[in-house]
């Protein structure tokens, strides 16, 4: 097996060679302290600018608006704990969902030891917060509310606006962790009402170790690293300069392609999941039909464990992932699939796969034509499907 | 997950999978919540207490599957006696190993045995000399064999 077939875009994707190519002059010649005076020093500085400006743009944020940061880990841990800190005076009382990325539920039981309390929402059988839910739980004391743009595992699109919109009129805070949607799906943090949204620049061609936290003009938030003057004396540190350059030309390159990647990803997309849930039984679909990333298909095949789907598909070359225990290093499944409802042993049997602009349709096709002898082996050696086969 | 050349061998190629009808014992151990199931199937000489054939079907990882295969690998030819010696370790150790977080794949292959032995002797109305009542929950069997 010579070619590789990568269908893990969600867990990180490859550096676009143009974003290399604009990241390389300020690994050698301009590797100037953007916070010199010297010319070249200055030079650096005005591309850092540019950066800020280019990303402040894709979301109509100001650039004064925009923190880079290590990764949307950070940015994540920054949202959540810098609003909560900086308005503990107002109520130590945040909301989030149960089906959010663990840097944000980690931050979260964070802030629980500290003695914060938190109010975990259900979503539903598709992954959607029910937004008359969240204004059931919204309090005098709610100082934040954080909710993601579209989930990890399953792709589900959450109602971005109609959520800010509620906080607004309430006057709570709203962090949206929008590390799978950005530079994916378009985002506008004005006219989706959010206050603070994170980034990460590995997601979308950019290399691993880079982000940004947009942090509307005006939000009470207390620094993420104390140091030098960098980013408004919020995140001290030396810029990651590189990286910087390299993430807003990824970001440069994927927003003046964006219609046709959506689209062209949806086709292959749903291509997929047409095929694999009529030609293996058994099989349903995880996540929203339609309000999901384009670029995101999770399937649920009944009788069968993820990890093992992983090993056969990587057998043919094919990375991908799932949502079984074994792959979370945990006994646990996913807490995604258990959050939308599903058995263990159903969420157990999930298999993601997520495309890219780059995933051709052979690929896709050599995908589907394979999935069905990889189950139907696993089934035949399932104690689960005798069991079922045998009761019917 | 780095797993040994032993152990893609047998999830890849696995060895004795399938149904044995009319089984001088079959048992299952393992639960859907924790991600493994397996079930054994044993076929034995009543006389001479061989062990003539043995099958699995598993619902797990790739340990789980390698771990499956390689048991019934083992305990085939062999006396209920000496299937009794075929433990978690010496699972693991005819795979080359295990990655720690795998251990409890092995300590499911070996109740496993023990549960379609335990059937076999529960049918015949006999005591097998060195069987315990398998569990259910490895993971009890885990905290202990971790030191
Ligand atoms: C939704 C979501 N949030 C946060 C993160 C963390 O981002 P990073 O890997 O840049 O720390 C990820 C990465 O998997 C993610 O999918």
């Amino acid at each position: 097996m010579s070619k590789l077939i990568y269908m893990d875009n969600a867990a990180t994707t490859f550096v676009d060679k143009r974003v290399l190519d604009a990241m390389i002059p300020y690994l050698s010649g301009k590797c100037f302290n953007p916070s010199s005076i010297y010319d070249g020093a200055q030079d650096v500085h005005e591309a850092l600018d540019n950066a800020r400006g280019v990303l402040a743009k894709s979301l109509n944020a100001n650039p004064r608006e925009i923190y880079f940061t290590a990764c949307g880990t950070e940015s994540d841990n920054w949202a959540i704990k810098g609003v909560a800190h900086a308005n503990a005076a107002k109520g130590k009382h945040l909301i989030t969902s149960k089906i959010e990325h663990h840097a944000v539920l980690h931050s979260m039981q964070a802030l629980e030891r500290e003695g914060y309390e938190v109010t975990y929402l259900d979503v539903d059988s598709d992954g959607l917060v029910n937004v008359a839910d969240l204004e059931k739980a919204i309090r005098p004391d709610t100082v934040l509310v954080s909710i993601m743009y579209a989930n990890n595992e399953i792709g589900t699109i959450e109602p971005i606006k109609e959520i800010g919109e509620l906080c607004h009129k309430k006057g709570v805070t709203f962090h949206v962790d929008a590390v799978q949607a950005y530079a994916h799906v378009p985002i506008d943090v004005v006219a989706e009402n959010i206050d603070l949204l994170s980034v990460s620049g590995h997601k979308f061609n950019a290399m691993k170790g880079t982000g940004f936290l947009y942090i509307k003009k005006g939000t009470k938030i207390s620094n993420f690293m104390d140091g030098g003057a960098q980013e408004m004396k919020k995140r001290a540190g030396t810029e990651n300069v590189a990286g910087i350059i390299g993430m807003a030309k990824a970001a440069e390159i994927a927003f003046a392609e964006l219609d046709k990647r959506m689209k062209y990803e949806t086709e292959i997309r749903d291509y997929m999941i047409d095929r694999v849930l009529k030609e293996i039984p058994y099989s349903k679909l995880n996540g929203h039909r339609t309000k999901r990333l384009p670029n995101n298909l999770n399937i649920g095949f009944e009788f069968i464990e993820g990890e093992s789907m992983l090993l056969a598909l990587n057998d043919l070359g094919v990375c991908a992932s799932s949502g079984s225990a074994c792959t979370s290093g945990s006994l646990d499944p996913s807490h995604v699939l258990l959050a939308i409802g599903l058995p263990h042993e159903k969420a157990h049997g999930s298999l993601r796969l997520t495309i890219s602009h780059e995933t051709s349709m052979d690929d896709a096709k050599f995908v589907c034509d394979n999935l069905p002898k990889i189950v139907e082996r696993l089934r035949s050696m399932s104690p689960l499907y005798e069991d079922f086969v045998k009761n019917k | 997950m780095a797993y040994s050349e032993k152990v893609k061998d047998h999830y890849q190629n696995p060895r004795n999978v399938g149904e044995i009808e009319n089984a001088s014992g079959v048992g299952t151990v393992g639960n859907a919540k924790c991600g493994d199931i397996m079930r054994m199937y044993l076929d034995i000489d009543d006389a001479t207490g061989i062990i003539k054939d043995c099958k699995f079907k598993t619902f797990g990882c790739g340990a789980a599957v390698a771990t499956s295969s390689m048991a019934t690998e083992l305990v085939k030819g062999k006396t209920i006696q000496d299937a009794l010696k075929v433990t978690n370790k010496a699972v693991m150790e005819a795979l080359d190993g295990l990655p720690p977080i795998k251990i409890h794949c092995s300590l499911l292959a070996e109740q496993a045995i023990h549960a379609a032995l335990w059937n076999y002797a529960e049918k015949k109305g006999i005591k097998i000399e060195g069987l315990e009542k398998p569990v259910n929950d490895v993971s009890e069997l885990e905290d202990g064999d971790e030191e």
